[in-house]
């Protein structure tokens, strides 16, 4: 287990400067320190996100960097926010599932839609990581193979079997336009 | 099936799929307490130790420490089969068994004070797997229990609960036999079902007496009745369910985690909630029971079996929840499978110094049955049959029987299964592809594939109460009060399709409370495959309850018989005559309508499932892939296609199919520590490796309820590890008669290694594998010792 220091309540870091970080279109600075809201040198994304944002669709299974759940776009590449340091994160632009919807109509993004379409989730926990990985992989490659797409959701671990569901709704977006 | 379903058996938007996909389902974690306060466990770094002395001073001095609880600060609560596991103990008795609570403002402050807690242990001997527990002198890891053999049978089970399987005159049986094999086998691999979402819960306690509980748990309801035992039936629990990431049986195991937060919630005043660390939920959480027979088998040469004879040895680990439980269905299953007149099948449930087995998907049959049927294997290898067509015959028809849990006999009344087997093998290529017992299907340099089949079923589908409520709403809606928590199977969904069918209004206009037990009534919770005919029962019976309540208040008020009333979309008519009619709006907005359903267990009939598969063995590396699984099974009505593509899917995650190929939990037997708790080193399967899969679904009308179908979700795991077994076999020539086959057991029976080249192996239980290097068979096969009294493999 890691083990993570506590900060005294209330220290302030020597460190003044905010980290600039961009979630789901919205500018936050944020303030290094242990009081509610700042970010502690130990915070990771995933930490900031859920607890510190309130954007509690980014899941923790893991938190080593193994299963994907913990998986958010920043700048275009899919990444694990369990394994990056907030502290790391200034002047990232990061979207997490709560970031995919159409801003102006509400509207669901396609893989969202295909993902209810064809049922590709049974618990659902693993499926805000699956979803922005395959965002992330039709964000480089809107039209990939199913080899590539299976290459691209290797690194997220699916329990209740969902894979196949999964991979019939990515298809079904990366096929369009074809 | 042809009918004229408006919803039955159409793929319906799942309740909770916008929430799923935009992450607004909110689980455990993801909600917000006012005030609250984070609990950690402390937990033992040895496998056997009496606690001399607790030195908590450091810890409570912290700033942020709330609490910290020892044995010492505790009534002498206690769980378990039998009651007597206690929620703190002075002696801790496997690798992270508790030691202490802390209650702090933040999870990190809570895990420093752990750092700070001093604990003078006197560390005992221990015993880690069937063999040194039972050893005479054996160290005892319950002083009530000086052989560390658990009594039998579980009180929630009645008196007679189900022990073991004796009937009819098993020497007679033997005399009968055109052939005899025995040997021990085992399953030991006590995988992990491992959901992604570990285990929690968030406690409020409320004085005097009454906590408020809110988790990670698959039945909520059953919570509330095991948490009032543990607190010596002095507390009143309200529990709450959230949306479940994945339970997979684990997760009605957890009663130690809520039991400390009611304790630090208790001693602080403030709401706490604990929620253990993945490498908790690895090393502390339950893994499957590990399994091991000696067994004699006696069969015809035409495969019919005469004889049933031996001991099923299970290893619980450090305590039972529900390992008795899972012995009697586990018992009640194998004679589901092995259709047999004369049994005399034992059991003895032993602790051990490690972390808990409980429930699983396979509930014991799986476990049974993956150390049964490789001796079925030999069997039907020397009378020279086609393990499909054995397995098939076996299986439990109408006419046949079997025990049950409660130790009655069942006439079964479900219906032949030989169709979906028959399709299931016509599906997969079975008798093209079959070449006999130790045969490969093709061979490429030093590819080998191999075949494989299994099967199961369970009569679990009708098993244990369910209560349900149906309110209906004078603008044409309805209400569901039910206690299920939302644990992946789309159940909750399936409930609201089967009240839209009675009620003939559209899914979207039916509601559905929490998983209250302060809202709903009684549930035991969607485990085993009972959602389906159960659960299902209980809320078509609330529906239909008040169904009849409308039509008989539209009887009063059009002047015509009940009987003569149908209702749709909100409107009560009359049959053949629809311009006479009463809106339910005329019940008025001041007028509640609510229908009471109750289901009553019911043991008289099963689910089945058959499993083919097809693996490529590399004999260079060792290395074993599954290349085709087809599953077969008969549900007698499909209520959501794609809910249940899912599940049969599940086949090879949580501890199923894979438990055979790669996945197991290492022991190190020196320490007792778990080496492998992490998704690193813990391997699973990726999207990178998929088998291509086949379900034959076929749909046989049930006796059960109004849409006669029945629930097949729990046994999709437990048919497959013993056929990869014998795929395996099939594939080298020789048998594979250990979980799971890795490389280096692969290579082992090929003859090319040998045990001293392999270290991890020490970590394993294991048999000597007789006929190491005779591939192409000849030698005696069965693997002999291991087991107690020094029994010998042999064949008649």
């Amino acid at each position: 287990m890691a083990t993570r220091k506590a900060s005294k309540a209330g220290k302030r870091a020597a460190d003044a400067r905010p980290i600039d970080l961009t979630v789901n279109r919205q500018v936050y600075q944020l303030s290094r320190g242990s009081r509610p809201g700042e970010v502690e040198p130990f915070h990771t994304l995933s930490h900031t996100l859920r607890e510190t944002l309130g954007l509690t669709g980014t899941k923790i299974s893991c938190d080593e960097g193994a299963c994907g759940c913990c998986t958010v776009i920043m700048d275009g590449k899919a990444v694990l926010s369990c394994k990056i340091l907030t502290v790391e994160c200034g002047g990232k632009t990061v979207t997490t599932i709560e970031g995919l919807k159409d801003p102006k109509t509400g509207e669901f993004d396609a893989l969202q839609q295909a993902f209810i379409d064809y049922t590709a989730f049974q618990c659902g926990f693993c499926t805000p990581g699956m979803i922005l990985t395959a965002k992330a992989l039709l964000n480089e490659n809107p039209h990939p193979r199913e080899d590539e797409v299976k290459e691209a959701l290797s690194g997220n671990f699916c329990r209740c079997v969902s894979h196949y569901h999964v991979l019939r709704a990515v298809m079904s977006v990366a096929d369009k336009g074809r | 099936m042809g009918n004229d379903y408006r919803y039955i058996g159409k793929a319906i938007k799942r309740r909770d799929a916008e929430g799923i996909v935009t992450g607004a389902a909110q689980y455990l974690d993801d909600l917000k307490f006012q005030n609250l306060l984070h609990g950690k466990v402390m937990r033992s770094p040895y496998a056997h130790a009496l606690i001399k002395s607790v030195d908590k001073s450091k810890a409570l001095a912290l700033p942020g420490v709330k609490a910290v609880l020892t044995w010492a600060d505790i009534p002498d609560y206690r769980g378990g089969t039998p009651r007597n596991v206690r929620i703190l103990d002075k002696k801790v008795r496997c690798v992270g068994d508790v030691v202490a609570l802390v209650a702090a403002t933040t999870e990190e402050i809570a895990e420093e004070a752990i750092a700070l807690i001093d604990v003078e242990y006197e560390v005992l001997p221990a015993v880690f797997d069937i063999d040194s527990a039972l050893a005479p002198g054996a160290p005892a890891v319950y002083d009530e229990f000086p052989d560390n053999i658990l009594p039998g049978g579980t009180i929630i089970y009645g008196p007679n609960c189900l022990k073991g399987v004796v009937r009819g005159d098993v020497e007679k049986g033997f005399t009968e036999a055109d052939v005899i094999t025995e040997g021990t086998f085992g399953y030991e691999n006590i995988p992990n079902a491992l959901p992604p979402e570990s285990v929690g819960a968030v406690a409020v306690w409320e004085e005097p007496d009454k906590v408020t509980i809110q988790g990670t748990s698959q039945a909520p309801y059953m919570d509330k009745v095991t948490l009032f035992h543990v607190f010596n039936r002095q507390i009143e629990v309200r529990s709450i369910g959230c949306q479940v990431g994945g339970g997979f049986g684990t997760k009605f195991t957890c009663w130690q985690v809520q039991s400390y937060a009611i304790l630090l919630s208790r001693a602080t005043g403030r709401p706490v909630k604990v929620m253990i660390s993945k490498e908790e939920h690895m090393a502390t959480f339950v893994l499957r029971v590990g399994s091991r027979i000696h067994a004699r088998v006696g069969m015809k040469k035409d495969g019919t079996l005469t004889a049933v004879q031996g001991t099923w040895y299970v290893d619980t680990g450090y305590y039972s929840f529900t390992t008795q439980a899972q012995v009697a269905i586990g018992s009640g299953e194998l004679m589901i499978m092995a259709q047999c007149p004369n049994w005399d099948l034992k059991n003895i449930v032993v602790v051990t110094n490690r972390n808990a087995s409980g429930a699983t998907r396979g509930f014991g049959g799986q476990e049974l049955k993956c150390a049964f049927i490789p001796l079925l294997c030999l069997a039907m290898e020397k009378a020279g049959l086609d393990p499909f067509e054995v397995l098939k015959k076996n299986f439990v028809k109408p006419g046949g029987g079997y025990y049950w849990r409660d130790g009655n006999w069942f006439d079964f009344r479900g219906i032949d299964f030989s169709k979906a087997m028959d399709k299931g093998a016509e599906t997969f290529g079975w008798k093209e592809k079959w070449k006999g017992w130790l045969k490969p299907v093709a061979v490429n340099g030093a590819k080998r594939r191999g075949i494989g089949v299994g099967v199961h079923g369970n009569a679990d589908i009708g098993e244990d109460a369910s209560e349900a409520y149906v309110q209906l709403g004078y603008n044409g809606t309805a209400t569901i009060f039910l206690c299920v928590a939302e644990h992946g199977t789309g159940q909750k969904s399936n409930y609201i399709k089967m009240v839209a069918e009675v009620l003939q209004i559209p899914p979207d206009r039916i509601s559905m409370t929490p998983a209250d037990s302060l809202v709903t009534p009684f549930e035991f919770g969607p485990v085993g495959s009972r959602g389906t005919y159960a659960i299902g029962s209980a809320v078509i019976n609330a529906a239909e309850d008040a169904r009849r309540q409308i039509l008989e208040m539209a009887a009063r008020k059009l002047g015509t018989p009940p009987e003569d009333l149908d209702t749709a979309d909100g409107v009560v008519f009359v049959k053949g005559h629809p311009e006479k009619h009463m809106k339910w709006r005329a019940m008025g907005n001041d007028r509640t309508i609510l229908g009471y359903g109750r289901f009553d267990p019911d043991f008289t009939m099963c689910n089945c499932m058959m499993s083919f598969v097809e693996v490529e063995v590399d004999t260079d590396t060792g290395k074993v892939d599954l290349v085709r699984v087809v599953n077969a099974t008969d549900v007698g009505q499909i209520i959501d296609p794609p809910g249940l593509e899912g599940q049969l899917n599940g086949c090879f995650g949580s501890a199923g199919i894979d438990s055979a190929i790669f996945e197991e939990t290492i022991l190190d037997h020196r320490t007792g520590h778990i080496v492998n708790a992490n998704m690193i080193d813990y391997k699973w399967r990726t999207f990178a490796e998929l088998p291509v899969i086949d379900n034959v679904v076929m749909e046989t009308p049930f006796p059960s309820h109004r849409f006669h179908a029945v629930g097949v979700g729990e046994i999709s795991t437990s048919p497959g590890p013993s056929a990869v077994l014998m795929a395996v076999s099939n594939a080298i020539g020789a048998w594979m008669h250990e979980y799971p086959m890795t490389p280096d057991r692969v290579l082992k029976a090929l003859g090319w290694v040998e045990d001293a080249h392999l270290p991890l192996y020490e970590g394993r239980p294991g048999y000597p594998l007789a006929g190491r290097g005779s591939a192409g068979g000849g030698g005696d096969r069965v693997p002999a010792g291991g087991c107690p009294g020094n029994c010998e493999g042999g064949t008649k």
